[in-house]
């Protein structure tokens, strides 16, 4: 009688042993594979930077440093160095960044402050929907309807202002393509809007409505709340909103691609065609011939890959200390 | 200074107005029913974007295919088993570098990880490129929308005994479950538009294939093409193409914004 009733005891409890050990397997298996996949990120990021490595080994090692300062651009010569490319990139990012950011933190103290509050929802979700629209869409928007108009209306009156100017004539100077360096910026300019606004809108919102009533209280105008208390309170975050529309900027490829104009080659006018890094990879990458060659349009990518990564890591970085701020 | 930042967003919002209204102007002009039934044309002669079309479409399910598991596993992980580890604030940094890297340095990536060794260009090294798109954006929303759930609703289900992995299943999951669809659809829009990392990947196609280990036709390509042609058919189905491509980005944007959308009101 015991006997039986322990013998039925200990099978139920090794029944239980048995699927309280198969829940733990499962659960095993199941962590292993989430916790590879997360692997998996830290393993693409580092499988682009060897990759990018290994393949432009070839082009760094034949030319060394002077890739990085050589204007020539010669498939033909085989002779191939990076600074317009560089110049390029640089030049349209931060003439972009220039025009973006008053406008895009513009646009974000209108939201937070000023906008009626039935336009505050509608006018938010536009400009984040723009922020999703591909970026060919603005590169053929530029090379049709943009650039003709700058071409035939704004260049040709700007060049005019400007002739005999010491300095500023050189930097506007003709003939008027429409393609160039400044409808690039332009154009990036319209694209790295929407980011800057929308990353700026939510940093404003972060700030404690305790802190802008207290200033109004004292009878501050709304433009001495947001210039004395938005604004220094969201510093940080306002620069990861601008480093990452920079960051943007640096490697917008298509848009850029189509009004850029191609033309490896430094000009003092920013009316001049001229090219980027992301510009100059989608226009010849397929057409490269040559081991050396599409070498060097990889070491291209390498060099954009480091610029981007070191300004989109400050950007996150900053931005992680104003979501610690406020215990996000 | 108000009236300035009035101004400002006067500006932008009609610049964008701008571009939008050219966009439907112009794609609208060119859409008809032989651009969803005809193949890409030679130049100088009608025709439609089918295979472009289709191409783009076989591409996005099989990078999403690929994708959606390995973000969401990732997300799983840092939003449960790692929220308090050190992988997780290290590979939620690195994703966001991921979010926002050029994606035509990701092109350069998979053109040296499968083109090359491979010897030619293929549809697959295209869908792998979007796939790594992919990842970074499911894996950012799965961990938000995880950390979203309360942990009330876990223990409760560990309360009655439920191992960690049926918790996450039938609790966690269910909970944040329009958040990850959201984010599925997010990437979906993101890189649907995405030409860079095709342009030495999948390359281009001017005809019908089905075959994934040869080069395809996708829209955003096809579009590039057409559009710095000098030919004014292709011209009309750059922009015709145009359009479709921003109607399903937004489409698809406002749908993702209508499944969380009644969360975000207050």
């Amino acid at each position: 009688m015991t006997i039986a009733s322990d013998a039925m005891l200990s099978s139920a409890a090794r029944a239980r042993e048995a699927t309280v050990r198969r829940f733990a397997l499962t659960d095993a298996i199941f962590r292993g594979l989430t916790r590879a996949s997360a692997i998996l990120v830290l393993v693409i990021l580092g499988g682009v930077a060897i990759s990018l490595f290994a393949g432009s080994w070839q082009a760094l090692s034949s030319f060394g440093f002077s890739f990085l300062t050589t204007e020539s651009w010669n498939p033909v010569t085989e002779k191939f160095g990076a600074l317009a490319p560089i110049y390029g990139t640089l030049v349209t990012a931060a003439i972009a960044i220039l025009i973006a950011v008053p406008i895009g933190i513009g646009i974000a103290v209108f939201l937070t402050e000023l906008c009626p509050r039935p336009l505050r929802r509608p006018i938010g979700i536009a400009v984040e929907l723009l922020a999703g629209i591909p970026s060919i869409i603005y590169g053929i928007w530029g090379l049709f309807v943009f650039a003709p108009f700058l071409q035939t209306t704004i260049q040709p009156f700007i060049i005019n202002i400007f002739h005999g100017v010491p300095g500023l004539s050189s930097l506007f100077a003709g003939p008027p393509y429409g393609i160039g360096l400044l409808t690039s910026a332009l154009i990036l300019a319209i694209m790295v809007l929407p980011f800057i606004t929308s990353i700026t809108k939510d940093v404003f919102d972060t700030v404690p409505a305790v802190l802008k009533e207290s200033a109004y209280g004292i009878g501050c105008t709304t433009w001495e709340v947001t210039r004395r208390v938005v604004i220094p309170y969201t510093r940080i975050g306002i620069m990861g909103g601008v480093m990452l529309g920079l960051g943007r900027a640096l490697g917008e490829t298509m848009a850029v691609t189509f009004v850029i104009g191609n033309a490896h080659r430094i000009s003092a006018s920013l009316f001049a065609p001229g090219t980027t890094i992301s510009a100059t990879i989608a226009n010849e990458f397929t057409e490269a011939d040559g081991d050396l060659y599409t070498s060097s349009l990889v070491s291209l990518g390498l060099i954009l890959f480091v610029i981007t990564f070191l300004i989109l890591a400050a950007a996150r970085y900053m931005l992680m200390r104003i979501d610690a701020r406020t215990g996000v | 200074m108000m009236a300035l930042c009035v101004v400002a967003a006067g500006i932008g919002l009609a610049w964008l107005a701008l571009i939008l209204g050219a966009l439907v102007y112009k794609g609208t002009a060119g859409l008809s029913f032989a651009v969803f039934t005809e193949m890409t044309p030679p130049p100088g002669e009608a025709g439609g974007l089918l295979n472009a079309i289709a191409g783009s479409l076989l591409m996005t399910i099989i990078a999403v295919v690929v994708g959606t598991p390995i973000g969401v596993l990732a997300g799983t992980y840092m939003a449960e088993y790692g929220r308090f580890s050190r992988i997780t604030t290290v590979v939620r940094f690195i994703n966001d570098i991921l979010l926002s890297a050029p994606s035509i340095i990701i092109g350069l990536f998979v053109y040296e990880l499968m083109v090359r060794p491979m010897g030619h260009f293929s549809a697959i090294a295209g869908a792998v490129a979007l796939a790594i798109l992919v990842i970074p954006v499911v894996v950012r929303t799965t961990e938000d929308m995880l950390n979203l759930v309360p942990n009330a609703l876990r223990e409760a289900g560990a309360a009655i005994g439920a191992p960690r992995w049926v918790v996450i299943r039938s609790v966690a999951y269910r909970a944040a479950l329009s958040g990850i669809v959201t984010g599925i659809l997010l990437a979906i829009a993101r890189i649907s538009g995405e030409t860079a990392p095709l342009l030495f990947t999948a390359l281009n196609n001017q005809f019908w294939s089905s075959n994934i280990n040869a080069p395809m036709a996708s829209l955003p390509v096809t579009i590039f093409q057409f559009a710095l042609s000098p030919y004014e058919e292709w011209q009309q189905l750059a922009w015709t193409g145009a359009l479709i491509i921003t109607l399903t980005v937004l489409g698809l944007s406002i749908l993702a914004r209508s499944l969380t959308g009644r969360r975000e009101d207050r």
